[in-house]
């Protein structure tokens, strides 16, 4: 530390304490927006620094919560090695954090802290909670009995900061154990209790809030059927609101690439930034909003603490597919998008859970699959009833996802067996007490999560839709004159490097029944599923023509044995496809950031595509044998 | 929490699993060698500390303990391997 202000750089102070312990809001007080998210090298905890405003320089580093200084994973190994200046300079001196309501447990922590030897203060935090349920804490006995400075703060609402920012500018000063606590779990918890035993005047009695409301929502009976509505809820919410407002940000975009086309005309430059630019901005744009509610509605479930129970009711069943409560959260976002699936999973403490969850997330089906199964199913699926009244279409759209969620689980049971990396963690999750949440840190977080989105995912995607746009454009060819307009542009198309490519990999999926039409559709959809949709309307030119894609789909004939390019067992073995294959350069991308490294999303992609070619070849040969028959 | 619990044996020590919502107890030991059972340690399940049984979650595990100022939640596997004992005459947790 000394060096610290010797050379002028500025004071670094590790903030660290368990989950629940209140660390985010504390840091959000203390920082506000100025924190900077980045990643530690070779794992995939988050690197949240922000700076300090002291009357001296200073950097605050948010540690990932944790229980032990004890590493069970390379994750919670971080700390350990933030702490030991392995890969980061190490901080100069600890806060630690604690729930005050919960000091038994936290001090367990607190005393491994101490034996860190270096200057290290208490903060805390719920002091209000903890004078609510009765407790009584004797402050300067505390800091007596612990040889460390101590404040008490209540952080969402600023109580107790300006005190602790005057303490966090001079750590030189800070009172120091006389002796380090004993280390052995034994021997701290014996150690806790006497620091208690003359600190703690009154222990905090029951939160009966949370006593009351656990009563209803973890109800034998009650619980289920709440934990089922809420997720209805939930899912109805993120569809329901999103939905419009993704049409109403589709429409935009659609207007102003018309507008750029008008003003640039049909030239190079026009349509690079028309087409290439503009349709990757777009193809991230369009899913903000719900990624963002997705955000909001997660963030907010999270605050009040139902986030756990959630968790505690469903964890029975995500344990028959090897994986644990926290996953089902994850898993349900991904129905609308697994990119937030995908950054959902960081609640889960097990890395070996967690990375089966983010492996399967993909398969959950998203709304991205909806265009194209939209397109599929109106065209080739009857609108008829059966049994009543169910309608044939909706059927299949439940079938397939459906099929997806299955799979998904199926999917976890087996890679939980095969892949053996980290060592398992036993089940825990703790119950924190209900909160109100506070709008600065809920919209904080939002925030975060969705420019961290933004910027990631944003980056890779406008570069693949530029690269993608080449390969649809590049070289041009001129058609045959005499050819109207519309059929130029898929004349230029079927020549372009990509209408080559559909060509040659056209004998790769012709097992499943797929035309060079269809496999150039899909080559593109590897960058966004929706992008199927489009490729195919600029293949078929109907935009040109003033015809429902639908209906040229329909009447699309091979020219060589002029039967229908779209056999009932083409459309299937193509429904299937887009079940299983992970056609999403966003969802790769955080999967690379959240595994931080390229082995992952392209295992992922590799084995999906598997499963999808295999699932789709199954299908195809079946459904054709039963034409035939 | 109903209040017709029945406690646990006095002098031998039983699984945590064995327990009722409701019931006190005292932490024996922990049985699982390694990473895992330090966790629980970390967690508060250190020999002596007095525990309460909660709630089990509504499908029946896994179930909710008051331990050290905290509600932890552990899987019927985990709680097999922390052994209890009645409390003596000791204070409530």
């Amino acid at each position: 530390m000394s060096a610290a202000v010797e050379t002028g750089a500025p004071l670094r102070l590790g903030l660290l304490g368990s989950p629940n312990s209140g660390k985010t809001t504390l840091f959000n007080a203390l920082t506000g927006l100025r924190a900077r998210v980045g990643n530690y090298p070779g794992v995939t905890v988050e690197r949240r620094e922000g700076t300090l405003e002291l009357d001296r320089p200073a950097v605050i580093i948010d540690l990932p919560g944790t229980y032990s200084l004890d590493p069970l994973s390379p994750d919670e190994g971080l700390v350990a090695r933030v702490l030991a200046g392995e890969i980061a300079p190490a901080p100069d001196a600890l806060v630690a954090v604690a729930d005050a309501c919960s000091l038994e447990r936290s001090l367990l922590f607190v005393a491994q802290l101490l034996r860190q030897d270096r200057p290290t203060c208490l903060v805390l935090t719920m002091a209000d909670e903890l004078a609510a349920r009765g407790g009584h804490l004797d402050l300067p006995q505390l800091e007596a009995a612990l040889g460390i400075p101590v404040v008490a703060v209540v952080g969402h609402k600023g109580r107790g900061i300006g005190q602790l920012r005057e303490l966090l500018a001079r750590p030189e000063s800070w009172s120091r154990p006389p002796l380090p606590p004993p280390e052995a779990a034994a021997d701290r918890a014996a150690w806790a209790d006497s620091v208690l035993s003359s600190a703690l005047r009154k222990r905090p009695g029951v939160h009966r809030i949370s006593e009351a409301l656990d009563r209803v929502f973890l109800h034998p009976v009650l619980g289920s059927a709440i934990f089922a509505l809420v997720m209805l809820v939930f899912f109805q919410l993120i569809f329901r609101w999103a939905i419009p407002a993704m049409n109403l940000l589709d429409q935009a975009l659609g207007a102003a690439s018309a507008a750029a086309r008008a003003a640039l005309g049909s030239g190079l430059v026009g349509d690079f930034l028309v087409d290439g630019v503009l349709a990757g901005v777009g193809a991230v744009v369009v899913f903000l909003p719900q990624i963002g509610l997705l955000f909001a509605v997660l963030y907010l479930l999270e605050d009040v603490g139902y986030m756990a129970r959630a968790a505690f009711v469903i964890d029975r069943v995500m344990g028959h597919a090897g994986l644990e409560g926290r996953a089902f959260v994850a898993l349900l976002s991904s129905y609308a998008c697994a990119v937030p699936g995908i950054m959902a999973t960081r609640s889960i403490p097990s890395p070996r859970d967690r990375l089966v969850t983010i492996l399967v997330a993909p398969l959950m089906t998203c709304s991205a699959r909806l265009p194209v199964y939209a397109l599929l199913i109106a065209a080739f699926v009857p609108a008829v009833s059966v049994l009543g009244g169910l309608g044939v279409q909706g059927l299949v759209l439940l079938a397939l996802y459906v099929m997806g969620a299955l799979a998904a689980l199926l999917a976890a049971m087996l890679l939980r067996k095969l892949l053996v990396r980290g060592e398992t963690l036993p089940f825990t999750l703790e119950l924190p007490p209900y909160r109100l949440p506070t709008l600065r840190v809920w919209s904080l977080q939002v925030w975060g999560s969705l420019w961290s989105f933004l910027r990631r995912a944003g980056s890779i995607i406008l570069v693949a839709s530029i690269v993608l746009w080449f390969l649809l454009s590049f070289p041009r060819v001129e058609a045959p004159s005499g050819l109207p307009e519309a059929e130029a542009r898929s004349y230029a198309l079927e020549h372009s490097l990509a209408g080559r490519a559909g060509h040659a990999l056209a004998p790769v999926f012709e097992p499943l029944g797929f035309d060079w039409k269809i496999t150039l559709g899909l080559l593109a959809s590897f960058a966004a599923r929706e992008v199927m949709v489009s490729t195919l309307a600029q293949i078929y030119a109907t935009e040109q023509q003033g015809r429902p894609l639908r209906e040229a789909l329909r009447d699309d004939v091979d020219p060589v044995s002029g039967r229908p390019v779209f056999t009932p067992a083409t459309v299937a073995s193509l429904l299937v496809f887009f079940v299983f294959a992970l056609q999403c350069l966003s969802t790769l991308a955080v999967m690379r950031r959240e595994t931080n490294s390229w082995r992952w999303p392209a295992f992922a992609l590799g084995y999906l595509f598997a499963l999808a070619y295999t699932a789709s070849f199954a299908t195809y040969t079946l459904v054709s044998a039963l034409g035939r028959s | 929490m109903p209040d017709h619990a029945k406690p646990p044996p006095v002098d031998t020590a039983v699984p945590l699993a064995s327990l009722r919502p409701g019931d006190r107890a005292v932490v024996v030991g922990v049985d699982v060698p390694g990473g895992v059972g330090r966790r629980l340690l970390d967690l508060g399940f250190v020999p002596g500390t007095a525990l309460q049984v909660i709630r089990r979650a509504p499908l029946g595990d896994p179930v909710a303990y008051e331990i050290r100022g905290s509600r932890i939640c552990l899987r019927a596997s985990e709680a097999q391997k922390i052994r209890v004992r009645a409390p003596r005459a000791e204070p409530a947790p």
